[in-house]
């Protein structure tokens, strides 16, 4: 198994016929991705046809779904008109939205956030790669990709994967990948300081996967979401979890690069996330280099 | 975005909340009508404050010898003084680093008798997603140090942002505040208008320290907004075509804005190593472990995911203008970029910069047999790394030797 879409996952892609959005849902039909449906206001009843997938264009979220029973969506709206995107998933009752959208207002996700109090739909992001489980198939074709990580770095296998950053997950997931260890889900939860999913969360979904028998956790200079995950694994954790902190050199009160990766008043520091993950028995990687071979020692 | 302090005071009144009346000087000569128009009525003294993004200015010194960046004057010809020893000249305090800022505008207004001081400030919470307005007794003095040693003195509330700030939330914070009278009815008023700022401007954080009861020329007491400061969300200038008008480029890096030109994110630090990274995490680590293994990085570059062969002959150009760089640490993972469209660009911005330091690139992903191939087949010195961690070592060694 994995957590949150397997290879049968319906998947459907909101801006599907926007440049970003079209090379991703290729990318994803590539990898043997079910991309059931697209969506662009407007453009309903066109196709996207890629390699002889033809995927169907429909207005709205609510009749994609009705039509094709597809359950998770890839965002690629532009940041405008983001937080309408997500909520057009949400009213539709799809049990998984993947916001990939960088620029969001922080405002913007606080009233989404709001808005889903209560819901059953899980969204992942904004500002992330996305999610992949891999596939069993060469370079682990046949999987689900939702976003915009690698497939092909990816493998079948038995650790989760759960990060605030992009390229640092692909070099984790690399770095498993070339020493023969597979994941069994690989989660980007986004560089915002509100976002859908915490580590916490995802953490959590992996403790309870019978196919995750060990965790890499990647975090990043700001907020307390890393303190909190490790606070939960000292009291619940079952497996064996290792991590990195970036941002140790980042100087404070300095957005770096993501929205959310900033030490402002003293909060948020890596010392402080790095301290919490050693309390909690969380493998510190001393350098990015070594986060798969921090976990592989302790498994 | 960061905005000086009087733009901070200009959004602020906008929505409706009390600030010392004064006004923006660029010239003597503004300076000396403002201060004459506040004397003119009634006011008893009026502060001269320089407008610089760094704090603090009050202990600050300028290059001249002229100390203090915020002033009290007793009379317009000691303002006009005050002016002339601030216009055009670079106030050094402790947030400036040596090189100080050059005070193009300062602020002058009504300084009224403080009678107590507040702190109040609106910003996220990220633990819950929810606007938290914060208020203390404690005022003008700094924070974090309350909330490190007395924590029971910082008054919170959070804000539900589907129904926005409540009255009932105003009147509970000036309450805990020990407010009265018409300090308390002030108070409230002024409470809303600090939050509808921060939410109706898209803020990160609106911080009056101090916010102060006053005793008026007319001899009542009122609440004003002694200082403050508003941070903006980037994300959201697109709907505030007003706020981005506030931007003030010579508060910035120049580096800073050439890169921002280019779709780069860079931010200028102290070390020697330059790093040219794909990826904002990725960046942040590459820095890491520069340090990791003894060296300094000289910057925190962020090409982006999708990043061109312009934009990374840009990036080059613009970390070679950091003089105190010794060597350059390039570490691209390409998972969906084409390694060698990055190799090319590395290869022509080489020849273009004639770059003479040591150049150690670690390249890793999509296509990168052919970029590995595109900078051996190029006849020049670059130092290849395997991992991140070889491609560290090496790039610190290359400076140290």
């Amino acid at each position: 198994m994995s957590i949150l879409v397997t290879p049968q996952t319906r998947l459907l892609v909101q801006g599907i016929t926007g440049a970003f959005g079209a090379r991703h849902a290729q990318l994803s039909i590539d990898y043997g991705t079910q991309v059931v449906a697209g969506v662009t206001p407007g453009k309903g009843g066109q196709i996207f046809e890629h390699r002889g997938v033809k995927v169907p264009i429909f207005d709205t979220v609510a009749e994609a779904v009705r039509e094709t029973q597809a359950t998770a969506s890839a965002v690629f709206v532009p940041p405008p008109f983001a937080a309408d995107a997500i909520l057009e998933g949400v009213d539709a009752q799809l049990d998984l939205v993947v916001a990939i959208t960088e620029g969001i207002p922080v405002n913007d996700m606080v009233k989404v956030k709001r808005a889903m109090q209560g819901v059953s739909t899980r969204l992942i992001g904004p500002n992330c790669p996305g999610i992949v489980t891999p596939g069993e198939g060469k370079d682990s074709h046949g999987g689900c990709r939702i976003g915009i990580a690698p497939g092909y770095i990816h493998k079948r296998g038995n650790i989760g994967v759960v990060s605030r950053s992009g390229t640092l997950t692909y070099e984790a997931v690399y770095q498993l990948t070339s020493r023969g260890v597979g994941q069994s889900t690989c989660v980007g939860i986004g560089g915002d300081p509100v976002n859908g999913t915490s580590h916490l969360d995802v953490i959590q979904l992996f403790m309870a996967d019978p196919d995750t028998h060990g965790i890499i956790m990647i975090g990043e200079i700001g907020g307390s979401a890393e303190e909190e995950a490790a606070e939960w694994i000292k009291a619940h954790g079952t497996k064996p979890v290792a991590g990195f902190i970036a941002g140790a050199t980042a100087p404070p009160g300095r957005r770096m690069g993501h929205a959310g990766a900033i030490v402002s008043g003293g909060k948020g520091t890596a010392q402080a996330k790095f301290d919490a993950f050693r309390a909690a028995g969380i493998g510190v990687a001393a350098t990015p280099s070594e986060m798969a071979d921090t976990l592989l020692k302790m498994m | 975005m960061n905005i000086h302090e009087y733009q901070a005071k200009q959004l602020l009144k906008q929505y409706g909340v009390a600030v010392p009346s004064g006004e923006p000087c660029k010239t003597v000569a503004e300076a000396k009508a403002a201060a004459e128009k506040l004397f003119a009525a009634g006011h008893t003294l009026a502060v001269i404050k320089s407008q610089i993004h760094a704090g603090g200015r009050g202990k600050g010194t300028f290059t001249h010898g002229f100390k203090g960046g915020v002033k009290l004057a007793k009379s317009v010809d000691e303002a006009v003084n005050f002016a002339e020893n601030m216009l055009g000249k670079t106030l050094v305090t402790v947030q400036t680093g040596p090189e100080g800022r050059v005070v193009q505008t300062i602020l002058v207004a009504a300084a009224e008798k403080i009678l107590k001081e507040f702190y109040l400030a609106v910003l996220l919470d990220r633990a819950n997603s929810r606007p938290l307005i914060m208020a203390s007794t404690e005022g003008g003095v700094d924070i974090e140090e309350v909330a490190a040693h007395s924590p029971e003195k910082i008054i919170k509330e959070w804000v539900d942002p589907a129904v926005g700030i409540q009255p009932f939330q105003a009147r509970k914070i000036a309450s805990g505040l020990g407010l009265k009278g018409d300090a308390y009815n002030g108070a409230v008023k002024l409470i809303m208008g600090v939050y509808k700022t921060w939410w109706e401007c898209d803020a990160s954080m609106v911080e009056i320290n101090p916010l102060a009861v006053v005793e008026t020329p007319a001899g009542k007491e009122a609440i004003i907004c002694v200082d403050a400061k508003i941070g903006l969300d980037d994300n959201a200038l697109y709907r505030h075509p007003d706020i981005q008008a506030m931007r003030d480029l010579a508060e910035e890096s120049p580096l800073e804005i050439e890169a921002s030109k280019f779709a780069l994110n860079y931010i200028k630090l102290d070390g020697s190593i330059a790093c040219l990274v794909n990826g904002a995490g990725l960046a942040m680590s590459t820095m890491d472990i520069i340090q990791h293994f003894g060296g300094m990085p000289a910057n925190f570059l962020d090409v982006g995911g999708g990043a061109s062969k312009d934009q990374v002959s840009a990036a080059f150009k613009i970390i070679l203008s950091d003089p105190n760089v010794k060597a350059i640490f390039v570490n691209i993972f390409g998972g969906i970029m084409d390694c060698n469209v990055i190799a090319t660009g590395i290869v022509e911005a080489v020849r273009e910069t004639g770059l003479k330091l040591p150049l150690v690139v670690r390249l890793e992903g999509n296509n990168v047999a052919a970029g590995k191939a595109t900078l051996a087949a190029s006849g020049l010195t670059i130092i290849s790394g395997d991992t991140m961690a070889d491609a560290a070592k090496k790039v610190v060694a290359s400076v140290a030797a």
